[in-house]
């Protein structure tokens, strides 16, 4: 468990029917099961998964694994089939081949149990946010109590007898998120969640994000937004052109941070970084060391230089964003040759 | 499986909404829609006009009608023809307005992307199209009964105004009439809401719809049967043409109607036939679809 949890705001118990679910990290979710990075507790498998149409392959045998009780990002750049994916996990495109078993049964079989929002909210503009979500609870077979509640969620009750075609854009979105939450799901897909939002509306998107996870759901979460990804996220997958490219946590996918020198004499000093961490952990950018470390080894590295006679004259911990790695990732994909395919990394936690 | 997997797999039924619910659903979407209003209230409203009160102008002003006597007009106004009166718009401008509100219905769920958000619910896919489809049965039920009930009213006023006699059809005549009616509406419907489905959108699917209705089959009727056999034979399998000969029937053979489209190019039987057919075909069709595709 990541301790942003432990930053989550307090249980918003109005998305509970049956009360308020146990925070991940609490005694009573301990008891209840494993967290969320226990392996043996996969609330999404897909297992090859591959959709083509025509001779164009959108999806290619990707496989991957959400686990109970995280936030999984699902990260790639536009048309990588991030959206056709979740939309196989849902029982609205088949597979071509492979298969994907969301909350034990078949992807489709299950999705009474999924609260989705899918490539923006698809809602009636002639009906009001409230009645909108009537209908909805009566699709999805809940009481009508659940849309009173889910209003309240996302802070819409106040503008709940207006059309939706009259709302904003995070309006809009906000009544989308509170349709995925009618059927109080265990396993919340959201895709694009903050698309068209303000900062503001990015900020309570992320809150409402929290919230879910802290009342025990499993959040899959696909968005552009990246400094939101990590954030929010306990592990991402990312694609390109359908194909995973890297599935892990966003500590493991971030790597070691960054640490820079400005020392002299240089040559000395590479040789003395080198030596301590591996020459593959030591470069020279623009007349600074940059050395690959964790901020634990910063002062066994002042200690080398300074023994060693060099001047040390600056010396701070770079952190690498999500974005860095990200656009590292897929440009690695678009610019390499085709053949052979990246080899998919997972960077598992624990005991795997 | 794990005990925590164990709960949170699905017990083996789905726990989507009911078909009584999703029906719900559909008439609560129906009842909000202007469109509906629009295009359920023109039908009657039209029928009124053009069944009653410009033939009663008419007659009042001393009018005559294709060489018939004013008395003529009057007479047709009256209660007996209740049910030629409550349908006759039915088979064409009728027909019309109600595939487009079945094209509507299921066009707009795509070009809203509504459609996968109702999935998203639970529900399997034949479920909803047998709720909207459904919701739709009794929406246009409740049109040809107000159609009806308009007509009387309307009927009753005349004749009370011309101290004219209100010899009321029986019950019978009035179930057929309103039988016969619905499976044409329905029918109608069913061909909007495949068209819609087909097309995935309302404006493509209401065009052609149209087209068919008001264009294609009158040629069809009165420009290429007259001159070939094959369309002489092929006319009685369509669809606008069995609407025409099942009204023709319900109104009685004695009085014809005067409305386009009301002709008994078959006997009542076999259009009511025909039309369950294309029924049939049309929610078959858009089932399979509906089944088949991929949403994208």
């Amino acid at each position: 468990m990541r301790h942003r949890r432990g930053q989550s705001p307090a249980m918003h118990t109005a998305t509970g029917t049956a009360g308020p679910r146990p925070a991940p990290g609490s005694s009573s979710a301990r008891a209840a099961g494993p967290g969320p990075h226990d392996d043996g507790d996969p609330v999404v498998t897909t297992d090859r998964l591959t959709k083509r149409y025509g001779s164009r392959t959108v999806v290619d045998a990707l496989s991957l694994q959400v686990r109970r009780g995280e936030v999984f990002g699902f990260l790639g750049p536009n048309g990588a089939g991030k959206t056709t994916t979740l939309r196989m996990l849902l029982g609205l495109v088949r597979p071509t081949s492979g298969s994907a078993t969301v909350l034990g049964r078949p992807a489709g079989a299950s999705v009474a149990q999924v609260g989705a929002l899918v490539e923006g909210p698809g809602l009636y503009p002639y009906l009001s946010g409230r009645d909108n979500l009537r209908v909805l609870a009566r699709y999805a077979g809940v009481g009508a109590d659940r849309v009173a509640a889910v209003l309240d969620t996302v802070a819409l009750t106040d503008r709940a007898g207006d059309r939706f075609g009259t709302y904003s854009l995070g309006m809009k979105q906000r009544l989308g998120i509170a349709a995925a939450l009618l059927k109080d799901p265990a396993l919340v897909v959201l895709d694009e969640p903050t698309n068209g939002l303000d900062p503001a509306g990015i900020t309570e998107v992320r809150t409402l994000l929290r919230r879910l996870v802290a009342e025990g759901r499993t959040v899959v979460l696909s968005s552009h937004l990246l400094g939101e990804v990590e954030q929010i996220c306990d592990r991402v997958a990312v694609v390109a052109s359908g194909r995973l490219l890297v599935e892990s946590s966003v500590e493991e996918l971030r790597g070691l941070g960054r640490l820079v020198v400005d020392a002299r004499p240089l040559d000395t000093a590479v040789a003395v970084a080198g030596r301590l961490l591996g020459p593959d952990r030591v470069s020279v950018v623009d007349g600074a060391l940059h050395l690959q470390a964790a901020p634990e080894e910063t002062a066994a590295v002042n200690r080398a230089l300074v023994t060693a006679d060099v001047d040390v004259t600056g010396l701070r911990q770079e952190a690498r964003t999500l974005e860095e790695v990200f656009l590292q990732l897929t440009d690695v994909d678009e610019a390499g040759p085709p053949e052979p395919a990246p080899r998919p990394r997972r960077l598992r936690r624990g005991t795997r | 499986m794990s005990a925590t997997a164990a709960s949170l797999a699905l017990p083996a039924g789905r726990t989507s909404g009911s078909l009584p619910a999703i029906v719900g659903a559909e008439l609560l979407k129906l009842a909000r829609r202007p469109a509906t209003w629009v295009l359920l209230g023109l039908w009657p409203a039209l029928q009124l006009v053009f069944s009653l009160v410009i033939p009663y102008v008419s007659y009042s002003r001393g009018s005559s009608y294709e060489g018939s006597p004013p008395e003529a007009l009057l007479a047709s106004t009256l209660p007996d023809r209740l049910v030629a009166n409550a349908l006759s718009g039915l088979p064409l401008f009728g027909g019309a307005l109600l595939l487009t509100l079945g094209a509507l219905l299921a066009g707009s769920e795509y070009g809203w992307g509504t459609l996968k958000t109702l999935l998203a619910q639970g529900p399997r896919r034949t479920t909803v199209l047998a709720g909207q489809l459904l919701a739709l049965v009794t929406v246009l039920a409740g049109t040809v009964a107000v159609s009806l009930a308009l007509t009387a009213g309307v009927s009753a006023l005349i004749a009370g105004a011309e101290s004219a006699p209100a010899d009321w059809p029986g019950a019978a005549e009035i179930a057929r009439g309103f039988g016969g009616g619905l499976l044409v509406a329905t029918t109608w419907g069913a061909m909007g809401v495949l068209l819609g489905t087909a097309l995935r959108g309302t404006a493509l699917a209401i065009g052609l719809g149209l087209v068919w209705v008001l264009a294609v089959e009158s040629l069809v009727v009165n420009v290429a049967a007259p001159l070939l056999d094959v369309f002489e034979t092929a006319q009685q399998a369509l669809p606008g043409v069995n609407a025409g000969s099942l009204v023709a029937a319900l109104a009685g053979s004695d009085t014809p109607v005067r409305t386009p489209g009301v002709v008994a190019v078959v006997d009542g039987g076999q259009a009511a036939w025909v039309l369950g057919a294309f029924l049939a075909a049309a929610v078959a069709l858009t089932a399979l679809l509906l089944n088949r595709r991929d949403l994208t």
